[in-house]
Formats: structure tokens, C-alpha cells, sequence
């Protein structure tokens, strides 16, 4: 018997115990409903997807700021072509749990995971990951519209040319595709060369969806990629991400409670560096399992 | 509760105005004194012989210095040569690979160190490791010495600009899977391209009117340029020679080597300008 499935026992035993109690203190209770939730998610999922094994494992995920703990023992499954939606109040370590899946904390010094995060069978956070190959499978949206300082399409074609070799011909085509697929080729379209600053926010957060989906990644990060554009853009991005999952594995952070609702299949409710529940996103909302949950979808905090 | 008097704070308010109106008038009052000067006397020097002949024997009619502007302009460029490409390459390093190290922190704050030397000092530096051993003034020692001299300015230019450039371009173009040194050449230079090239051009400027480093390096010479391993012509020390001779002529004529060197720097630092002003 490995740790891991030691672990797994002493869950089952304390379920049969509490029987998924959510009664008492908010913080008294964190530790014991994170436990209590991580073997529930893994019955939704084999109820959900039988045939599927969930395409991202994470399991027992600490993060550190320097000497600042964001997340404690983070556990989490997510399916291939489902949108997972991760919400709870700011600071909670959304982003950071997110940021964890592609490596993308590690510009910074002295930020630091422990733990593993399985993708498609293999541990993203072992040594020997090659992170190019790893960032080309697991593509990022961010809060902000990032585009390159380069023309509208150097800006797709950018990433394209980084892990393939195409064709003028077939450069182009990828191109146009990834742009049709960001719903934005109709509005750029005979404007290619100009720079891409020039568009406008919305336009410019799906220029940078169209530049991460062109170059094919399995899953994609989505770092509350509505929160600095207006609302009709922003229901263009919540269209788009319903097509997407399709395609890709899709993860977005929010702190839009209806959005998650609107989008996502799954959602996990995160509280101080918590995973506190997991489940479809429905019984989440509707049904919560555990207080604090219904606290923060209530609107009682956060 | 007696209400204070109010006079006493507004003639405070409107002295202290008019102490720091009458400094910043007096500041562009000099400027405007200099350039004026220089470009009054140094006109009266400018003809076509100026421009294209070699100096000239003190009386002599004809004479110019065209041999020092060719040697001035060779000088600096191969400077910036040097100078420029390990100055960014020192920026480079200091923001995008050794941030919040120790090591990072020590060469930075050893670059401010050598921007603080005295231009002398680099000109006797350069003379003790390149004019003593080989026993010849040089027109290369002279852009060793100009070289160590942009290399700090250049290196924290590049490092005040890239520093500039968000986190969040760096974070999206490593998401897509990029190289870090793909990152820097075609992201991060792309974005900080117009404040790098106003960096480079500043820092040339500020050596091109450099006049110490090149006495004890490059010295002078009333010749062509044949080779920069002799010692070579360039428009300073000419200044600083003419400029103390007896001789009116050739005091004249530093006069306006002096009015050429003024244009070229105005030039460049208004071309940076412009440039930077394109961008934002």
C-alpha cells in the first residue's frame, strides 16, 4: 500500500465518520472539509465521465511565497473536455493553483510547489519536465490583454512558428484558423498587418485566446480572462469558452459567481489556499456541501 | 481659538517661488550664454577649408579639421562598439536573469559605482594597461577608454528600461512555450526597442564631448588617419590644444571644433528625444 492509498483509507474511514458534516466554525473546519470533499469529486467524476480518466490529477499541491504558505494540500481531478471554473474571494489562491499547471510561477524567484500535478500521466512537477513542451500543451489567457508588440497576425503566428514548420501557405491558414476559432476574423480581417495594440480590449483578449489555441495545447488556463473588458465583450468570451471545450480542457478562474455558473461544468470553491469543495457546478451552486460554500455563493463573505 | 495670520505664510510661499524662478532662469540664462558664445565665435571659423582641409601651421590660411572629425567619429563608433553590446548585455542579465539575487545586487550597485568615476581616472586606467605596454598612443586605447566609459551608463539604461517592460508580456510569451532568450530578443526588445535606442544614442552623446580619457589615449595627431595604432586626431584634445595656444587662428578654429561637437550632441540627444516621444 503506497502513502497515497493510505491517505485514500483514512478519507474513506472519516466519511463514514462525519458523513460529509459542514456544521461549525468556518476555519475550524477547513482541514477536515478538504478532506472530506477529495474522494466525493473522484464519484461525481466516475459518474460523469465512467469511460474518462480525468486528464489533470493534483494531488497534495503546497504553495509557497517565499516563506508564505498560499496552498495547503490542494487536491484536484479534472476531465478532458470540461470546463473547471475556480472560484472564491480574492487572495484565496486561484490564480496560484492555476498558475501551477504550466510552471509559469517559477519567473519569479522565490515563489515554490510542492507536491505533484499529474497531466496525461506524467508529473509536471518532476525536475525533468521540458517546460517548452509543457507550455505548448497547457496554454494561459491572462487577466489582462497581453498582446505582443508586433502586428495583429505576427502576434498568432508567433507561437506558431515557435513549435512548428509550416509553409507561408499553411502559416496562414493555421492563422486564419485560430482566429475564426477566437471569434475574432471577421473583425481583423483584411487588417492583419496592423499592430495589435491597436484593438480594443475585448478584441485584444481574444487575440491573445486566438495566439494561445494556435499552436494546439490540450488545456487551457484561464486567469479571470473577462475581468478587464466590458460586458458584451465578455459575453463573446463566455460564448467562445462553451465552443472551446470542445478542443481543450479548460480551467478559468473567476470572480463572477454567474459566470461560472453560465460556463463551467465543474466548479471548485477555493478559501485561504484552500480547496474547500468540489463538484458539478449545479449541485455546487444549488446544493453546497459544506458552509463555507454556501457562505461565499450567498454572498455572506469574500 | 485666535486665527493665525496668514501674511507671514504667503511671503514665505512667494519667496521661496521666487527663489526657485529666478534659479531655474539663471540655470537656462548660462545655457543659453554658452551656446550662444560658441556659436557666435565658432560660426565665424566654419568654411568649406574648415570642413575637409588637415590643420594648419599657425598662420596659415586654409587650415582645418577635417582629420579630427573623421578621427572623433571613428573613435566613438568603435567605442559604442564595445561599450554598447556588453552594456546591454550587463542590463540583460541584471533584470531578466539575476533579479532579486545577490550576485544581481552587487553588479548593480557596481555599475553605479563606475558610472561615479572620474572620465581622468579611466584615461590614466586605460593608459597603464594600453598605452605603457605596446609604448604608443592609439587611436583603440582611446575607444577602450571611451567604451569603459559608456559601458555602466549603458548597462543601466538598458536596465532602467527593461525594468519597464510588465511582468505580464514576459509571463504571456513564456506560456506559449518560448525560450527565454526567444523571450528577450523577440518580445522584450520588441517592446522596449525606442527607450533601448534612446538609452544608446544618450550614452553616446555623452561621450562624444569627452575630452580626459582621450589626452591620455588617443592624444592627438595633425595627420590623416592612417592606422588607429598610432596615436589619432579627434576633435577634443584638438580643442583642449588649440583652445591654449597663443595663436588666434587657432584659437578660432577650437572655437569651432568646439560648435561641431556642440551640433553633434544637441543632434543626438534631440534624435533620442524624438524617438522616445514616436513611441509613447
Amino acid at each position: 500500500m503506497s502513502k497515497q492509498d493510505i491517505k485514500r483509507h483514512q478519507y474513506d474511514k472519516e466519511i463514514s465518520q462525519h458523513g460529509g458534516n459542514g456544521s461549525g466554525s468556518v476555519l475550524e473546519n477547513l482541514s477536515q472539509a478538504q478532506r472530506v470533499t477529495v474522494p466525493d469529486v473522484k464519484t461525481t467524476f466516475k459518474e460523469h465521465h465512467k469511460d474518462s480518466e480525468p486528464q489533470v490529477v493534483v494531488k497534495n499541491l503546497n504553495f509557497f511565497y517565499g516563506k508564505h504558505q498560499a496552498l495547503h494540500e490542494n487536491n484536484l481531478e479534472i476531465c478532458r473536455n470540461t470546463v473547471m471554473a475556480v472560484i472564491g474571494p480574492s487572495g484565496c489562491g486561484k490564480s496560484t493553483h492555476i498558475r501551477v499547471y504550466n510552471r509559469i510561477y517559477e519567473l519569479y524567484r522565490e515563489q515554490r510547489a510542492e507536491g505533484e500535478v499529474w497531466i496525461d500521466g506524467e508529473n509536471i512537477l518532476s525536475a525533468n519536465c521540458n517546460l517548452i513542451q509543457l507550455r505548448k500543451k497547457v496554454g494561459m489567457i491572462f487577466q489582462k490583454p497581453t498582446p505582443f508588440p508586433m502586428s495583429i497576425y505576427e502576434n498568432v503566428a508567433y507561437g506558431l512558428r515557435l513549435h512548428y514548420k509550416l509553409t507561408k501557405n499553411e502559416l496562414y491558414q493555421k492563422v486564419q484558423r485560430a482566429l475564426e476559432d477566437a471569434a475574432l476574423w471577421e473583425e481583423v480581417e483584411g487588417k492583419l498587418d496592423r499592430p495589435a495594440m491597436g484593438l480594443s480590449g475585448g478584441q485584444q483578449q481574444r487575440l491573445c485566446i486566438a495566439r494561445a489555441i494556435a499552436v494546439e495545447p490540450e488545456i487551457l488556463l484561464m486567469d479571470e480572462p473577462t475581468s478587464a473588458i466590458d460586458p458584451i465583450a465578455t459575453g463573446k468570451i463566455e460564448d467562445l469558452v462553451e465552443s472551446l471545450k470542445k478542443k481543450y480542457t479548460i480551467v478559468i478562474v473567476t470572480h463572477n459567481m454567474q459566470q461560472a455558473a453560465r460556463i463551467a461544468d465543474y466548479t471548485a470553491f477555493f478559501y485561504q489556499g484552500y480547496i474547500v469543495e468540489v463538484g458539478p457546478t449545479k449541485q455546487l451552486f444549488q446544493n453546497p456541501r459544506e458552509k463555507q460554500t454556501e457562505d461565499y455563493i450567498t454572498g455572506r463573505f469574500g | 481659538m485666535k486665527p493665525r495670520s496668514k501674511k507671514p505664510r504667503e511671503i514665505i510661499d512667494f519667496i521661496v517661488k521666487l527663489i526657485s524662478a529666478v534659479s531655474a532662469f539663471f540655470g537656462i540664462f548660462i545655457l543659453i550664454l554658452i551656446i550662444y558664445e560658441v556659436a557666435v565665435r565658432g560660426l565665424a571659423a566654419f568654411s568649406f577649408a574648415f570642413f575637409t582641409q588637415l590643420p594648419a601651421p599657425p598662420g596659415m590660411d586654409k587650415g582645418g579639421v577635417a582629420n579630427a572629425i573623421v578621427g572623433t567619429f571613428i573613435i566613438t563608433l568603435m567605442a559604442a562598439g564595445m561599450g554598447v553590446p556588453i552594456g546591454l548585455m550587463v542590463g540583460i542579465y541584471l533584470v531578466e536573469f539575476a533579479r532579486d539575487t545577490k550576485i544581481g545586487e552587487l553588479i548593480k550597485f557596481l555599475t553605479n559605482v563606475m558610472i561615479g568615476i572620474p572620465s581622468i581616472i579611466v584615461g590614466l586606467f586605460v593608459y597603464t594597461i594600453m598605452v605603457k605596454p605596446f609604448g604608443q598612443f592609439s587611436g583603440y586605447a582611446g575607444a577602450v577608454a571611451l567604451a569603459i566609459i559608456m559601458l555602466p551608463v549603458v548597462a543601466r539604461t538598458t536596465q532602467d528600461i527593461l525594468m519597464l517592460v510588465p511582468n505580464s508580456l514576459r509571463e504571456s510569451a513564456f506560456a506559449l512555450g518560448t525560450s527565454q532568450w526567444r523571450v528577450i530578443l523577440n518580445i522584450i526588445f520588441r517592446a522596449a526597442k525606442s527607450g533601448l535606442i534612446t538609452g544608446v544614442l544618450l550614452a553616446i552623446a555623452r561621450v562624444s564631448g569627452e575630452t580626459a580619457p582621450l589626452l591620455f589615449t588617443a592624444l592627438n595627431s595633425p595627420y590623416w588617419i592612417q592606422t588607429l595604432a598610432r596615436p589619432t586626431a579627434n576633435l577634443t584634445v584638438l580643442i583642449y590644444n588649440y583652445a591654449v595656444s597663443p595663436f588666434a587662428d587657432w584659437q578660432q578654429t577650437a572655437w569651432g571644433a568646439s560648435l561641431l561637437i556642440m551640433i553633434a550632441v544637441l543632434f543626438v540627444n534631440i534624435l533620442a528625444r524624438v524617438i522616445l516621444k514616436q513611441k509613447s
